[in-house]
């Protein structure tokens, strides 16, 4: 047998994604919430009060997926990620097909990795799905208008679409972190629902650390907090601070985690199945 | 010429149980090897090191002399098989599923397909979603699976457990021709029919340690030169065969008399049954079957019965 590359295995991984209703149905909501906030502007005179961008909703359809972001930090996105990525070894575990995909032609690093790179494919797609579609439709009802940056002065149309773009990339730093965790209790759980329920009760949990004022220093270094990077890049000028900080704090949280899987997953012995 | 299988001292631990405690295994090219013990002996586990999905605790093996371990996917070159039930993702269909194999095995794999499933007879049925298939089935794609490797070593784990008769013929037919193309095969089972049916060459494995190791033909034969005598007078032809030179083991039961003996210590004795106006009815040499053997040797009674076995 001639050698395997990680390109083969991780086209393999994105297909049996595809073949799944679990990503479908986390694709589904990344497409439907952004839905149901525009029906429900529709359907109501009111607006989002103290949150980013909640007063220009009706004034231009730049705002709605920036505000969609800032809700979405709370459990959405950690769910929708964790969905995926929670399932991603804890599924060969339980359909047994590790032995069968262990005893081919791929080395046990190949097959790791395609799994973490399809798991961050569908995690930035769904948020990509999320952005998109609450700006397309955000302008077919409110128009393109340019933004009004958090410090109260006008950016440029196109200047506005670029932010919009470095914000979901922002976004994309703590979601990287919540993806490898949830890869780690897969690797480490073999359970499915173990390691979605378990990510997004440690999501949850770090939010509750952020609401507890004797724990303030701890603030800049929470997860959750890292969800909110991306409004320094709409403050003029812009606050690189913030964006910085999400990304080594991010990797923080995401690099042991993706180790701590790896070095697990090259060792376990795979006696079931 | 370096064997297929090599395995030195095999250890796997749980806990406080010795899964398998010191196994040694050689398989030539060409064998057909059966590896035979009760459920709960060891043998999945010990297939499952030979592949390198589970770390032994103590020893090593070597697939054509690579050791998986120690040289990853390359020391599966050339090997094929399953462990326990062969399983696939249930929400793609068999092609599919082959497709998948095939593309991590790289190479001209894929060309195989349409071949391997002829030879597994599920061309109707590849674009069927796994989910519904049925033990039997999945067992063949399992060794369509194996075949997209072109192997010279094929593993196969009870590959008919859990088939009805038919489905177990054709499993044992295909394993069969598979064995004349030239494959080497490792075949572990609890079915001594099977094993007897298929196998040149056994290891029988109990509580983790094998027992016997050898052709199996020299293991049936470990047996030769018992006999089961019935005459007109058993009674007295007793008493004649215990004088007999050369006749051993002589007792006598309702059902006649049985004895161990060479071919012409018996032969000679037919002639003093003979002079002694005692007449034959029957002499009917007894070889143990493997299934008795195989009883003898992993439930440890009758160990003083047993025959001289060649140690493992």
């Amino acid at each position: 047998m001639s050698a395997v590359s990680v390109t083969t295995v991780y086209a393999w991984e994105l297909r049996k994604l595809a073949a799944q209703k679990r990503t479908y149905i986390g694709l589904g909501c990344a497409l439907l919430v952004p839905l149901i906030f525009i029906v429900s502007l529709l359907a109501d005179d009111g607006s989002p009060e103290g949150i980013p961008f909640g007063e220009y909703v009706r004034e231009s359809g730049l705002a709605i997926p920036l505000v969609g972001l800032y809700f979405g930090a709370f459990w959405f996105f950690p769910l929708v990620t964790a969905l995926v990525a929670g399932d991603i070894v804890a599924a060969e575990d339980g359909h047994g097909t590790l032995k069968t995909i262990l005893t081919r032609s791929v080395e046990r690093w190949q097959i790791f990795a395609a799994k973490v790179l399809a798991t961050l494919t569908y995690a930035f797609g769904a948020l990509a799905l999320f952005v998109v579609v609450g700006l397309v439709l955000g302008g077919v009802f409110w128009g393109f208008d340019p933004l009004v940056s958090l410090s109260g002065t006008e950016i440029s149309l196109g200047r506005s679409f670029a932010l919009l773009g470095g914000a979901t990339l922002a976004y994309a730093l703590p979601t990287f972190a919540v993806a490898s965790i949830a890869v780690l209790l897969s690797t480490v759980t073999r359970n499915s629902a173990a390691a979605v329920v378990s990510t997004l009760m440690f999501s949850l949990i770090l939010q509750l650390l952020g609401i507890i004022s004797a724990l303030d220093f701890l603030q800049p270094y929470l997860l959750p907090r890292q969800f909110n990077a991306w409004q320094g890049l709409l403050r003029d000028p812009i606050d690189w601070a913030p964006i910085v900080r999400a990304a080594w704090v991010s990797a923080l949280y995401g690099l042991p985690c993706l180790a701590w899987a790896f070095t697990h997953f090259l060792r376990r012995d795979v006696a079931g199945g | 010429m370096t064997p297929a299988i090599e395995a030195r001292g095999l250890v796997k631990r749980y806990g406080e149980l010795t899964a398998v405690d010191h196994v040694d295994l050689t398989v030539r090219s060409g064998d057909v090897y059966g590896y035979l013990g009760p459920n709960g002996a060891g043998k999945t586990t010990s297939l499952r090191m030979l592949l390198g999905l589970i770390r032994p605790d103590e020893g090593s093996a070597t697939l054509f002399g690579r050791d998986p371990l120690l040289e990853g996917a390359r020391a599966l070159d050339g090997v094929a098989g399953f462990v326990e039930a062969p399983r696939f993702y249930p929400y793609l269909s068999a092609r599919k599923n082959l497709e998948l194999v095939a593309a991590l095995d790289g190479g001209d794999a894929a060309e195989r397909i349409d071949d391997a499933l002829e030879t597994v007879d599920l061309t109707a049925r590849r674009h069927d979603k796994v989910r519904g298939y049925s033990h039997g089935m999945k067992q063949r794609l399992g060794i369509a699976g194996a075949l997209l490797r072109d192997p010279k070593l094929l593993l196969l784990d009870e590959p008919t457990t859990g088939l009805d008769p038919a489905g177990m013929r054709d499993m044992r037919a295909l394993v069969h021709r598979l064995a004349e193309d030239g494959l080497t095969v490792l075949l572990s089972s609890h079915l001594m029919s099977e094993v007897e049916d298929l196998c040149d060459r056994v290891a029988i494995v109990s509580r983790g340690r094998v027992v016997y190791e050898g052709a199996l033909d020299e293991l049936i034969a470990t047996t030769a030169g018992r006999y089961d005598l019935r005459t007109t007078d058993d009674a007295e032809a007793a008493l004649i065969a215990r004088r007999a030179p050369g006749v051993r083991g002589v007792t006598v039961s309702r059902a006649g008399i049985a004895l161990e003996g060479d071919e012409s210590a018996v032969a000679h004795l037919t002639l003093e049954l003979a002079q002694a106006g005692i007449g034959l009815r029957a002499l009917v040499p007894r070889t143990a079957t493997l299934e008795e053997l195989f009883f003898r040797m992993t439930e440890g009674s009758a160990e003083h019965d047993a025959p001289a076995l060649v140690p493992a």
